[in-house]
């Protein structure tokens, strides 16, 4: 098999965007989108209210159903997996993914965007789907008058609580500090949200229930006292980490995990490895950036690939100039 | 074989009673994941005669949701002779589906 041009891997609004521009220049792009990540993180919102050109809003899914088909139009290749082992050294890159096929590329875009932080309690990953959500959106719905919890104190978390009001009869919102992170406008709509209460200084230490969950324990960080609070439901919103486990070791991460470009471009160290979207982003994190991010890799590979032609065309490469000997 | 949907009053007749194992997709409209979960299910549904797809919309059709403890959409529950013996939560792959269905397929 012939090798690509160029490989995308991750879909969100960043990988979308890079595949239409990459499929309009002719690169006819393969995109890996994930498999349980595909859409990217607007896939688990509702309302878009803030991406120009859509007067109205927009629902997150139905965002991403469009970029994904505007790419599809061009003739990127969409592909529901992951990819599972990259080699990003060297001229031909290759990725390997779910099913475990081998594709090769001359240049790939990276663009994983960032997952959901966990708690890190024993209990979580059991009751996951339990009672233990990351995504109000698809669950709350389930917790109709009953009592449930939110950790964390930025927009997310303030988005969920008042989300979560719409079916829950009390929703807790669990904060480890005195003050909360979110921007004033959320806080303003969960403080005056009758149902919502804020259970400051807190900490979750713990998740109760056998087969569903029962209640949470709570750790005072001034006092240090424990309570239990009996809620059905927890949304865990603490905030996300870049998805770079993958790229680790081959590519430059800053200290948290995101992978550094030279900026304003969005070359990586390796020739030929771009990146865009919320994998590289820490500062603005919104669908349009990581749009204008994933823009800018399907240019900056655009133009590596023409400059590879370029060379390949004027000087015979290596092993061609061995065969002649 | 397209899936086909199944409601609350449906339920025991079609999933419960069905001489083949079922594969139920609880779905919402609302439900992001689940709109990467439903294409597959129709794939899976043509490829395979040996198992039966069907979906319920857990808005419309609240009781049986709730009489199977949904907390979490999509999941799949395979039903036969009546019984859940195999749950799924959460979006997943085709590749990943069809291995976690592989002894009904």
């Amino acid at each position: 098999m012939s090798d690509r041009d160029v490989i995308i891997i991750g879909s969100g609004p960043a990988g979308y965007t890079a595949a239409v521009y990459a499929a309009r220049a002719r690169l006819a792009p393969l995109v890996l989108e994930g498999s349980v990540t595909a859409g990217g993180a607007l896939m688990n919102t509702t309302e878009v209210e803030n991406y120009p050109g859509f007067a109205e809003g927009i629902m997150g899914p139905s965002l991403m159903d469009q970029m994904r088909r505007q790419a599809e139009r061009f003739g990127a290749e969409l592909v529901t997996d992951d990819a599972v082992e990259l080699a990003l050294d060297g001229p031909v890159k290759t990725v390997v993914d779910g099913s475990g096929r081998t594709h090769r590329s001359r240049a790939v875009i990276l663009a994983m965007g960032s997952g959901y932080r966990e708690l890190g309690l024993p209990d979580e990953k059991r009751l996951s789907g339990h009672g233990v959500s990351w995504c109000a959106t698809c669950d709350g719905f389930f917790f109709r008058d009953q009592e449930i919890a939110v950790v964390g104190g930025g927009d997310s978390a303030m988005e969920e609580a008042t989300f979560l009001t719409r079916f829950a009869s009390r929703v807790h919102v669990i904060h480890r500090r005195d003050e909360l992170r979110a921007s004033k406008v959320m806080q303003e709509r969960a403080l005056n949200d009758p149902k919502i209460t804020i259970q400051w200084n807190s900490l979750v230490t713990g998740i109760d229930g056998d087969d569903k969950v029962s209640a949470i324990r709570l750790a005072d960080t001034v006092t240090g006292t424990e309570r239990v609070l009996p809620v059905t439901g927890l949304f865990i919103a603490i905030g996300h980490d870049p998805r770079s486990e993958l790229v680790q070791g081959q590519v430059d991460l800053d200290p948290e995990g995101y992978v550094l470009v030279d900026a304003p471009s969005t070359r990586t160290n390796l020739a030929g490895v771009f990146a865009a979207g919320d994998l590289v982003d820490h500062t603005y994190r919104q669908a349009i950036t990581a749009a204008g991010t994933g823009c800018a890799a399907a240019l900056d590979a655009e133009r590596y690939l023409a400059t590879l032609a370029d060379q390949s065309t004027t000087q015979p490469a290596p092993e061609q100039t061995a065969a002649a000997v | 074989m397209p899936v086909t949907t199944v409601t609350d009053q449906s339920f025991t007749e079609s999933v419960l009673q069905s001489d083949k194992p079922v594969v139920v997709d609880f779905w919402a409209e609302w439900c992001g994941p689940c709109r990467m979960v439903s294409p597959v299910l129709e794939e899976l549904s043509n490829e395979h005669e040996a198992i039966k797809f069907v979906k319920l919309n857990v808005d419309e059709n609240p009781q049986t949701a709730a009489s199977y403890r949904i907390t979490s959409i999509p999941t799949l529950n395979v039903y036969s002779g009546g019984q859940v013996v195999k749950q799924i939560i959460g979006a997943r792959p085709k590749s990943a589906i069809v291995a976690e269905l592989r002894d009904y397929l």
